[in-house]
């Protein structure tokens, strides 16, 4: 089935909390709804289960308009960030559950549990009840019970949120794996930049109610359209520079000169933001093409496997990556090389320039790339 | 000044501990000091909170003494260890102001007015809380009154120790970037010692001088964050620092070489006397196994995962799934591949204890 939303909209007491949303969403799709708190994403994908009709444009499904049927006349299943499981029956009857109002036979429901169980390891655990269970069972029971409906559209609300990065780690792998042979429509909501690039597929970027970018996953990464999918999909935060561009000169908001600033070569005289991630910056100067910034240390954050040294470069602090686990003193004094082929520019309506290949607006492209 | 030293603390929640299996916290030896900030890391169930708990005093271990300087409190109650704490959830006074919330604990130490303003103020301008000062508590987003509980924990200047339990639960994750290096910048700023119990290794790596990991009530390693990384003591520290974990082979080792299957590899010191009949294990993290177009072992690639700022390649190696880093100026990756692994960043691991090879 194709799932399309139409300039969706909805509007609560007067306020537009979700704005004009376009998307096209094809069988078998990874389609991640990217944003922090509050951008939207549970909205939608109230909207798209029916828990709630758009107060404007249409949802369609094949075809046929949808916008005003309620969730239990549609094919939706929905996993919720917080594990929501009966707790008085066991692993299996919560497996089972949405089998039991379709009216199947006994053998296909028990087949269609233990298919579940058996993908997501749960095995062993089906008699046992959900509160002896972990967190991390207790929601592969959860999303047991989405796959065992076998719905035409599985919506997961933040799936992992709650659960240790360790278990993060093993169920992000999994998770598109095991829907993916479903054939259906996969819709992931994450605040977190890393979950959107280890599953991969399509990612939408959202900022207050609003379609910022959509696109593969890793073209929107790497040629974010507007600085909005920049900044969401940028963790640590994207580091950025005012600069005023005027003939062949570029200065910093203290009137310095910046060499190197090709990204603007073609751009008209104005103010511009430049930005760029915390990984095209680093402390060693490596190979030609870096723009230098003297700065101090103010702190460093180690991830476990990275290190991100935060540098104060007098008109801002940015973030730059060390590999490895290494901490860099207090107020120490360093130089930010900057590798130049990777700065992106902005205008100052916060629209992209000078990129290489231009993003698609949000409203032509169709996300549902095929895993 | 205050010093803590856990003496051969252990806790068991039921009530006849008979074996190490009954103990949720089994016995430690340590001693934390002054201006230090020490993380309790580890997964749900792993002991770090019961941990904490012995220290606040809401749990009265079963067996150890518990020392603040020289003076045991294992039984003393949790308001006489004068300690602050500050919780997963913001706890605030909605109807006082965000001020009159960060002076709450000095008022009701009868400071003078003067000195409770300036450590106000003090406090206030190192959260970024200056302009909200005057405004009432309510109203206030998670985030802000959660920097508010964080205020008054580090307010007084006099705690014995400032306790954290997983603080940041509730802040998104843009904010956590800066929170996370507040937090440091404040340890920094102040004498205090601190301990921050959490499951998130960024957190603790970023936080903490010193990490204690533990895993199933037992503290497996107690370590600065590069040792943690570069030289995991215990397989569960390689496992659980670093995203993803360490690659474990179940390995033969013979002096200076390891035989994986049926290929073999240099290691970065010599293993002669290991210990016999033991599973012996060899462990490198990906970001010490790397794919290259010279010579190398021969893999086969399962699938790359593209994470923006670097590329992940899952690979066999014979048998053995091995995550691996994929060098950037390698543009694509076929079905095969090499693999060249760094000697000095390989360990061995016996019934998962790293050993101390000889140097060569």
């Amino acid at each position: 089935m194709t799932f399309v939303l139409n300039h969706v909209g909805l509007e609560v007491s007067g306020v537009r909390v979700i704005d004009d949303i376009c998307l096209a969403l094809e069988p078998g799709s990874l389609n991640i709804l990217l944003g922090p708190t509050l951008a939207g994403k549970t909205t939608i994908m109230r909207l798209m289960a029916g828990l709630d009709a758009p107060t404007s444009g249409r949802i369609l499904l094949d075809g046929n308009d949808v916008t005003g049927l309620p969730v239990r006349k549609r094919s939706v299943a929905m996993v919720y960030q917080q594990f929501v499981n009966y707790p008085s029956l066991n692993i299996y009857e919560n497996i089972a559950s949405p089998l039991r109002v379709v009216g199947l036979t006994k053998s296909e429901v028990d087949a269609r549990v233990r298919e579940a169980a058996r993908v997501l390891r749960l095995e062993n655990l089906l008699e046992r009840m959900p509160a002896q269970l972990s967190g991390g069972q207790q929601q592969r029971t959860a999303i047991a019970r989405a796959l065992v409906k076998r719905a035409g559209l599985v919506l997961l609300d933040e799936p992992l949120a709650n659960l240790d990065y360790k278990l993060r780690e093993d169920l992000r792998e999994e998770l598109p794996r095991i829907f993916s042979r479903t054939g259906a429509i996969l819709v992931y909501a994450t605040t977190e930049p890393s979950e959107a690039l280890l599953l991969g597929g399509a990612t939408i970027t959202l900022r207050e109610g609003r379609v910022t970018q959509a696109g593969p996953t890793s073209h929107v990464y790497r040629d974010p359209a507007n600085i909005d999918a920049a900044r969401v999909f940028s963790d640590p935060p994207l580091n950025e520079l005012a600069v005023t561009k005027r003939g062949a000169a570029v200065v910093d908001a203290k009137g310095r000169p910046l060499a190197q600033a090709d990204v603007l070569s073609e751009a008209p005289d104005g103010a511009y933001r430049l930005a760029f991630r915390a990984d095209a910056a680093s402390l060693a100067p490596a190979g030609n093409d870096r723009m230098t910034f003297p700065g101090k240390v103010v702190v460093t954050e180690i991830s476990g496997s990275e290190s991100f040294v935060h540098v104060d470069v007098g008109v801002g602090t940015w973030v730059c990556l060390v590999p490895g686990v290494h901490e860099r003193t207090p107020e120490q004094e360093v130089v930010v090389h900057v590798d130049a082929a990777r700065v992106l520019a902005f205008d100052a309506k916060g629209q992209r320039v000078g990129a290489t290949a231009s993003a698609p607006a949000p409203a032509d492209v169709n996300p549902g790339e095929k895993r | 000044m205050t010093r803590i030293t856990l003496d051969r603390i252990a806790h068991s929640y039921g009530d006849n501990p008979r074996t190490e299996a009954d103990y949720q916290l089994k016995p430690l030896q340590h001693v934390w000091e002054q201006g230090s900030a020490y993380a309790l890391l580890g997964p749900s169930g792993c002991g770090k909170t019961t941990l904490l708990n012995v220290i606040s005093g809401l749990v009265i271990p079963s067996e150890g003494r518990l020392l603040f300087d020289d003076v045991d409190v294992t039984h003393l109650p949790t308001e006489q260890r004068n300690i602050a704490q500050v919780f997963q959830f913001p706890v605030i006074y909605d109807t006082m102001t965000v001020a009159e919330n960060l002076a709450f604990p000095l008022k009701n130490r009868r400071l003078p007015r003067l000195v409770i303003d300036k450590r106000v103020a003090e406090i206030a301008k190192m959260l970024d809380l200056t302009a909200d000062l005057g405004r009432p508590a309510r109203g206030l987003s998670a985030d802000a009154k959660q920097k508010i509980s964080l205020g008054r924990g580090l307010v007084r200047s006099d705690v014995s120790a400032v306790l954290f339990d997983e603080p940041l639960t509730v802040i998104d994750p843009a904010l956590k970037w800066e929170l996370r290096s507040k937090l440091k910048a404040v340890h920094r700023a102040f004498d205090l010692l601190m301990i921050y119990v959490t499951h998130d290794q960024i957190e603790a790596l970023t936080f903490a001088d010193k990490v204690v990991v533990m895993n199933d009530g037992r503290a497996v390693q107690i370590g600065a964050p590069a040792e943690l990384f570069y030289r995991p003591e215990h397989t569960f520290v390689g496992y659980f620092i670093g995203s993803p974990g360490m690659n474990f082979m179940p390995a033969q080792v013979d002096a200076k070489r390891a035989r994986v299957g049926s290929h073999e590899f240099d290691l970065g010191a010599d293993y002669t006397d290991l210990p016999k009949n033991r599973s012996i294990q060899v462990g490198v993290r990906p970001e010490f196994v790397t794919l290259t177009s010279g010579p190398g072992l021969p893999v086969q690639v399962r699938r790359i995962a593209d994470l923006g700022r670097k590329r992940l390649a899952y690979v066999n190696l014979g048998d053995h799934p091995i995550i691996a880093s994929v060098p950037h100026e390698m543009e694509s990756v076929g079905d095969t591949a090499n693999i060249s692994i760094d000697p000095a960043n390989t360990h061995v691991y016996v019934a998962d204890v790293r050993q101390q090879g000889a140097p060569v």
